[in-house]
């Protein structure tokens, strides 16, 4: 046996019903929600990181303790919210995507095999 | 980069003792091909060449990931950065970490859903598979031999540094030993072999680095002020003097060059998410919720590397000092092994180059096996054999992706072997990798899971338009050619052909292929094909119909 002869087809009727669902409606909604806005955040404040090291490095030179200046804190930051948010959406997508997902999964399988 | 005229001091020094650099590297090797030789025999169909039939764990996959992202040019390039330029290499460390959170947040779960084996499965999956298929095939190999010329050329500099061998024959010998080692290990082992592989080098290198850093920090009564301040001192006093600390160092000098720090931040944040051997990793594992957790467990391990690679580097710069690092025989990328030499002597040496090794093994042989898949797959059955299936699943198939994966290490020879004469820092060249990644294929990515409206000719045009208009830069400046003034480092120091003037042309080439899409979406007869669309997406969010995993 094949993998090809193991996987689920449907037909395109069903893929446009199961898109046009409110069910799936939502979870479009909800994954969005959270992976958009993120993004932007986080590109931004990266781009600013980038901005700020290259014409104002000046005032990322400005030392914050001993001989450890800001442009490192902010570095370390970086770090620190890239960590932030890869727990943030973990936990957005267990909460609020993950149940609709395998739920709308497993109607449209079980149908297959109905 | 001004450290062209100090190489021109011809180190000869050796650090360390060949003959137990050889066997540490030797043992790694005999011990990966064993595992190696063990995989292949699982290896029965083209999932399982491709994709490890599907069955490494999140966690597994993990490290693997970390195993093929944490290149030379992190180990290497990241660390001799810091030690020369300080902050500005920084800067490399957190434009690959954060690019991660668009691979988590976008990519990966979606294309695991929806895809086979490689990102044309995805790019092609609601249009035309001829001309978008071929388009994908062509940036993947080009991005996969961008990356492959950079670890080859890490690995020659690092062997003349270990084997205490120069000239450029022996390292020219150097980078055909390792291409065939790596041509090795695809050919037998697979995505399997070459899995293990990278999983075990991830290991190796995470404690590697671990206990460097605690010794370095030790070193200074584990004080980072200290270290920083003693790192800043050694770079004043420099033949070069730099300001380690602050930006600025590389990139600081004109407008120009800080234009060039922008872009480069630019390509760095948006090529990961594009990496066509990244984006492989992600079917090795059975789901998507797999696929996820293999990104969270690369981010925290590739974040916690980073984090040890600013010390390394300040360490470096500290305790061996820019001048002799930029006078050793790896140049730049040597800053890693003579911090260890420093600290730990031969023996603590002998490891950190081994770990260096299979570092290089274990990244080429991924890229290899990304491109060879891709040629195979998407070209050669999909294209050429117009996707007829025959009864032996992919037999053929595989049989041609092993052919060309011989191809491709040959010709990633050939280029390693002139990147290593040009002397260019690691980092840098796979940054160069980055922005044809993000110029190239991240455009058409988004496009395709997001935009309803995007067509078969937007999706040609962006991935052409952005490879041209980003490899064409890069060829016509001075990475490529010489410069009419001063010193240049870069492939014929010779020629001047340049008009192009920023290093890295990400700022350029990424809003461009972004805007070719739209453009070639706009213009195109053909409606897009909205049914596919809901299938791509339904299947996306859901995983329905998803591949499965294969035990046999």
């Amino acid at each position: 046996m094949t993998e090809q002869a193991e996987r689920l087809t449907l037909t395109p009727e069903q893929y446009v019903e199961a898109q046009n669902s409110p069910e799936f409606t939502e979870l479009r909604r909800r994954f969005r929600r959270f992976a958009f806005p993120m993004t932007v955040v986080f590109l931004s404040w990266y781009l600013l990181y980038v901005l700020l090291s290259t014409y104002a490095s000046d005032l990322m030179s400005t030392e914050v303790f001993g001989n450890v200046n800001l442009g490192i804190v902010l570095g370390l930051l970086q770090f620190v919210s890239t960590f932030l948010i890869t727990t943030l959406y973990v936990r957005h997508a267990n909460k609020n995507t993950d149940p609709i997902a395998d739920k709308i999964r497993d109607e449209l399988e079980g149908g297959q095999n109905a | 980069m001004p450290e062209r005229a100090l190489l021109a001091v011809e180190a000869t020094e050796t650090v360390g003792e060949p003959i137990v650099n050889i066997s540490i590297f030797l043992a790694f090797v005999v011990v990966t091909l064993y595992i190696t030789f063990r995989a292949s025999r699982n290896n029965k169909t083209a999932a399982d060449y491709y994709a490890a039939g599907r069955t490494i764990t999140g966690s597994q996959n993990g490290l693997a990931i970390a195993g093929d992202y944490l290149s030379a040019a992190s180990f290497l390039g990241i660390a001799g950065a810091i030690a020369v330029f300080g902050y500005d290499g920084f800067l490399y460390s957190i434009g690959f970490l954060v690019a991660w959170l668009v691979a988590l947040l976008l990519v990966a779960e979606l294309l695991r859903n929806t895809g086979k084996y490689t990102m044309a499965d995805v790019l092609a999956f609601r249009m035309r598979q001829g001309p978008v298929r071929t388009a994908a095939a062509v940036s993947t190999l080009v991005v996969s031999l961008f990356y492959l010329l950079a670890q080859m050329a890490g690995a020659g500099g690092l062997v003349a540094l270990l084997l205490g061998v120069s000239g450029r024959g022996a390292e020219a010998a150097v980078v055909i030993v390792i291409g065939g080692l790596m041509i090795v290990y695809v050919l037998v082992g697979g995505m399997r072999g070459t899995t293990w592989v990278q999983i075990i080098k991830a290991s190796l290198l995470m404690v590697g680095a671990l206990i460097m850093t605690v010794w370095v920090l030790g070193e200074f009564g584990f004080n980072l002020s200290s270290l920083f301040g003693q790192a800043a001192d050694v770079s004043a006093a420099a033949e070069t003097p730099r300001d380690v600390l602050g930006p600025g160092a590389q990139y600081g000098a004109t407008a120009l060059s800080q234009f060039d720090f922008v872009s480069l931040g630019l390509a760095l944040v948006l090529g990961t998410a594009g990496l066509p051997h990244v984006l492989m990793r992600f079917y090795t594992v059975p789901t998507a919720k797999d696929a996820r957790k293999s990104v969270v467990w690369a981010i925290w391990l590739i974040g916690v590397f980073y984090l040890f690679s600013l010390i390394l580097g300040y360490g470096a710069g500290a305790l061996v000092g820019a001048d002799r690092i930029l006078a050793s025989p790896g140049a730049v990328n040597s800053a890693a092994p003579l911090l260890a030499f420093e600290l730990g002597g031969t023996a603590l040496l002998g490891i950190i180059s081994a770990v260096a090794f299979a570092t290089i093994l274990a990244v080429v042989a991924g890229l290899t096996i990304t491109a060879s898949a891709s040629f195979a797959h998407d070209i050669y059955a999909s294209v050429i054999k117009k996707g007829v299936k025959h009864e032996t699943s992919g037999v053929d198939e595989v049989k041609v992706a092993r052919i060309t994966a011989v191809v491709i290490g040959s010709v990633a020879i050939v280029l390693g072997i002139l990147a290593l004469q040009a002397g260019l820092n690691i980092a840098f060249l796979v940054a160069l990798a980055f922005a044809i990644a993000a110029s190239a294929n991240l455009p058409t990515i988004l496009y395709t899971l997001f935009w309803k409206n995007f067509t078969t000719q937007g999706a040609v045009w962006s991935i052409y338009g952005g490879l041209i208009v980003c490899v064409g830069l890069i060829i016509f400046s001075p990475v490529v050619s010489g410069v009419s003034e001063g010193p240049s480092i870069s492939l014929f120091p010779d020629a001047d052909f340049d008009f192009f003037p920023l290093r890295n042309p990400g700022i350029v080439s990424i809003p461009a292929s972004f805007f070719f899409g739209w453009l070639g979406t706009k213009l195109s007869k053909e409606r897009p094909n909205v049914e596919k669309y809901g299938e791509l997406e339904v299947r996306s969010l859901t995983g329905v119909g998803a591949e499965k995993a294969i035990y046999h």
